[in-house]
C-alpha cells in the first residue's frame, strides 16, 4: 500500500464576480490529480509557476481545501476526517517551507521555534524538551548553544536547517519540501540539499520534494512527476523523463535547462527554438479542445504520459 | 569602453568605512558580454550600481576611476551623470516585480527616460514605446501599453524592464539577476532575447549573476567575484574547461545540474565573510580552504596571468584539490557505512 495517495484530487478557489457580487469558483488550480507516494521515496513534483504545485502541497497538509477527490495517508482518508483526528494524523506529515526568512517567527528563539511542534503533541517536561530539541539542533549540524538565539542571528542556509529540524521534531512519516533551496545561494543549496539526503536515508523518510529546478530533481529524487495547469503530464523515474521523455512540455522544460557546456550553446539554441515551434504545432495533440491537458496513458510499468 | 580601474566602494557601518569593492580594474568592449560571478554579499550589486552612481553619498565613499569613453563618471556632477545614465548607460533591475512603478501605466514608464533624453513629440514616444515593446517580443502592444504592472506576468515585466532599459538605445547594459526571479523556461526566453538585441545593437553587457548556467549561455568573458575581489578573470570557454581558482572549481563543483550522478554535491566550507569582519590581508578564500597551510598562499596575493587572457589571483590554485578529487572514495565509503 503507498503512504500517500492522491485520488482526482481537485482545488478551486472562488472569487467575487458579476454586477452581484456573487462568489464564482475560478477554474481549477489543482484539476483531478492522482499521485502515489511509496515509503521511503523521494517523489519530485516539477513544474512552473502557477502550475498548481505548492496548492497541491498545501492540500495535502490541510490548508486548502479540497473540492473534490481524496487523500489517502496511510489508507485513510484524510479529506473525510474530523478536525480533531485529523489533527492528530498530521503529526506524521511535516512540510518544510521555500523562504527560510520568512517561515521562522523572528520573535522566537531556536529553542521555541523547534518546542513549538513538541508541544503541540507530546508532553513533555522542560528538561525532557530542552534535550530533544539540543538533539535535533545537532542533528541539523548546528551548535547545541544556539538554542538561545534568535533567526536573525543565522545565515540562510542555517534558517533553512532550522525549519528541517522543526520539522523533524516529531518524526514524521512524510516530509513535504517546498522549493527548499530556491532561496539560496549555489553552495548552501548544495549543503542543505546533501543535508536533506542525509535525513532521508537515516529517518527513512519519504518526500514529496517540490521544485522547478530539473537539474536538483534529478540530483535529489527517485521518481518524478511533471505538472502542468493544475495536472500531472508525465510521470516516472528518473531516466524515463531524463532519457526517454515523451511528452512535448516535459521536452521543452528540458530545453530551457541552462547548458553547461558553453561550446555547445548555439546548439542548445536551436534545439530550444525547434521544440518551441513543435509544441506551438502539435498543440492539440496533447490537451483537449478545451485546453485540458488529457489522461496519463501508461507507456511502461514505470513511466506515463499525457497522450492522446 | 568602460574602463573600471582601482575601484574601491565603502559603505559606513558603524561610523567605519568597509569596502565592499576591492580595488576592482575590468574593461568592458563593445560587442561583449562579460559576466560577474559571485555568492550573494561578494560585492556585485555593489559594483554595478557603483558604476551608475546609485549609491547613497553619505553613507559609501568610491575612491578608483570608473572610465566611460573618456569621461571619468566618478568626476561628474549629478547633472553630467543623468545626461548619461538611462541614455547611453542602462541597468536591468533584478527584481520585476518591485522595479517597476505600480501606479504608472507601462508606455508610461518606458516613455519616461525618452522624455528626459530624447526630444520627441508625444506621438512619437509613444510610436517608439510600442516598437520597443515589439522588439522585446510582446506583440500585443497595444494592450500592454494601457496596462498597469500588475496585470502581467513576471516574465513579461521582465521584459519591460529590458524595453525601458533599451528606450534611448544604450551603448552599455548592465544587467543585474535579470533572470533570477524566473522560471526556467521563460529564464530560456529573457536570455534568447537579449543576445539577440546585443547582435542587433552591438551594445556591450555587464551581467551580474550567480548562476553558472545563465553564464554559460551568455558570456563572452567571465570574472569570478569573491569578497570584493575579483579572483578569476577568464574567457568564457577556459573558465568552464580549466577553472584554476579554489573557489571558481568549488563553485562548479557544487552545482547538482553539472554532472548528474547521484552522490554528495561539493560544499565549500565556512560561509562569504560579512564586511566589517574581513580580513584584508592575504588570501580571502583561504578560511574557507583550511587544508591548505598559509605557506602556499601569497601574502598579497595579486592577480597573475596564467595564460592568455586568463587571470588568476594568489597562488594557491596550484595546491588546491578538491576534497571529492582527493578522497572521493573515502567519503562515498564512509556515507554508504554509516
Amino acid at each position: 500500500m503507498p503512504l500517500l495517495q492522491l485520488r482526482d484530487v481537485t482545488v478551486q478557489f472562488t472569487k467575487t464576480a458579476g454586477c452581484l457580487r456573487r462568489t464564482m469558483p475560478t477554474p481549477p488550480v489543482v484539476d483531478q490529480l492522482s499521485l502515489q507516494l511509496h515509503q521511503g521515496e523521494m517523489y519530485g513534483l516539477v513544474g512552473e509557476s502557477g502550475c498548481g504545485k505548492s496548492t497541491t502541497a498545501r492540500a495535502i497538509m490541510g490548508l486548502n481545501q479540497l473540492a473534490k477527490g481524496q487523500i489517502l495517508f496511510q489508507g485513510d482518508d484524510l479529506s473525510k476526517m474530523h478536525r480533531s483526528s485529523r489533527k492528530l494524523r498530521m503529526k506524521e506529515i511535516q512540510m518544510i517551507f521555500q523562504d527560510p526568512y520568512s517561515s521562522l517567527n523572528p520573535r522566537k528563539n531556536v529553542w521555541n521555534i523547534i518546542a513549538e511542534p513538541l508541544r503541540n503533541f507530546e508532553r513533555l517536561t522542560r528538561a525532557e524538551e530542552l534535550k530533544k530539541v539540543q538533539e535535533l539542533v545537532e542533528r541539523v549540524g548546528l551548535n547545541a548553544e544556539s538554542i538561545y538565539q534568535y533567526p536573525h542571528q543565522f545565515s540562510g542556509g542555517q534558517r533553512q536547517r532550522i525549519g528541517i529540524a522543526r520539522a523533524l521534531a516529531l518524526r514524521p512519516q512524510l516530509l513535504i519540501a517546498d522549493e527548499p533551496v530556491s532561496a539560496l545561494d549555489v553552495s548552501v543549496q548544495a549543503q542543505v540539499l546533501n543535508f536533506m539526503k542525509e535525513i532521508q536515508e537515516e529517518f527513512d523518510l519519504t518526500m514529496l520534494f517540490i521544485s522547478h529546478d530539473l537539474g536538483i530533481v534529478r540530483h535529489m529524487c527517485d521518481r518524478i512527476g511533471i505538472m502542468y495547469k493544475g495536472r500531472l503530464v508525465e510521470e516516472g523515474t528518473i531516466q524515463d523523463i531524463y532519457e526517454r521523455p515523451s511528452h512535448l512540455y516535459t521536452k521543452r522544460l528540458l530545453a530551457a535547462m541552462p547548458e553547461m557546456n558553453p561550446e555547445k550553446r548555439l546548439e542548445k539554441m536551436k534545439q530550444r527554438f525547434r521544440i518551441n515551434e513543435e509544441y506551438e504545432l502539435a498543440n492539440e495533440q496533447f490537451f483537449d479542445s478545451s485546453g485540458r491537458v488529457v489522461e496519463m496513458r501508461k507507456i511502461t510499468d514505470t513511466h506515463w504520459a499525457a497522450l492522446k | 569602453m568602460l574602463t573600471i580601474h582601482n575601484l574601491r566602494t565603502s559603505f559606513r557601518i558603524h561610523d567605519e568605512f568597509h569596502p565592499a569593492v576591492d580595488g576592482i580594474s575590468l574593461t568592458i568592449h563593445k560587442n561583449e558580454v562579460l559576466a560577474i560571478v559571485g555568492e550573494s554579499g561578494c560585492g556585485k550589486s555593489a559594483l554595478a550600481l557603483s558604476i551608475l552612481g546609485l549609491h547613497p553619498p553619505e553613507r559609501t565613499k568610491i575612491e578608483g576611476t570608473i572610465e566611460f569613453q573618456g569621461q571619468n563618471l566618478l568626476q561628474l556632477s549629478t547633472a553630467e551623470l543623468n545626461q548619461i545614465r538611462g541614455k547611453r548607460l542602462a541597468m536591468i533591475f533584478q527584481d520585476p516585480m518591485t522595479a517597476l512603478h505600480p501606479l504608472m501605466i507601462i508606455g508610461r514608464q518606458i516613455e519616461e527616460p525618452m522624455k528626459y533624453h530624447l526630444t520627441l513629440s508625444t506621438k512619437e514616444k509613444k510610436q517608439r514605446a510600442l516598437q520597443l515593446l515589439e522588439r522585446v517580443g510582446i506583440h500585443n502592444n497595444e494592450q500592454v501599453y494601457q496596462q498597469y504592472p500588475h496585470e502581467l506576468s513576471g516574465g513579461m515585466r521582465q521584459r519591460v524592464l529590458i524595453a525601458m532599459a533599451l528606450a534611448c538605445d544604450p551603448e552599455l547594459l548592465i544587467a543585474d539577476e535579470p533572470t533570477t526571479a524566473l522560471d526556467v523556461t521563460i529564464q530560456a526566453q529573457i536570455m534568447e532575447l537579449m543576445k539577440e538585441l546585443q547582435r542587433q545593437s552591438q551594445a556591450g553587457i555587464l551581467l551580474i549573476t550567480h548562476d553558472l548556467g545563465v553564464v554559460a549561455e551568455m558570456a563572452d568573458r567571465v570574472a569570478v567575484m569573491y569578497a570584493g575581489e575579483i579572483v578569476e578573470l577568464a574567457p568564457i570557454h577556459t573558465l568552464f574547461h580549466n577553472p584554476l581558482h579554489p573557489y571558481t572549481r568549488s563553485l562548479l563543483h557544487s552545482l547538482p545540474s553539472s554532472f548528474g550522478q547521484k552522490g554528495r554535491l561539493h560544499v565549500i566550507e565556512g560561509m562569504v565573510p560579512a564586511i566589517e569582519h574581513l580580513k584584508r590581508s592575504g588570501c580571502r578564500f583561504a578560511p574557507r580552504i583550511p587544508w591548505i597551510s598559509n605557506e602556499l598562499h601569497e601574502v598579497n596575493p595579486v592577480l597573475h596571468e596564467i595564460a592568455p587572457q586568463h587571470f588568476v589571483r594568489c597562488v594557491c590554485h596550484q595546491h588546491f584539490y578538491l576534497p571529492t578529487e582527493r578522497i572521493g572514495d573515502e567519503i562515498n565509503a564512509s556515507i554508504t557505512a554509516t
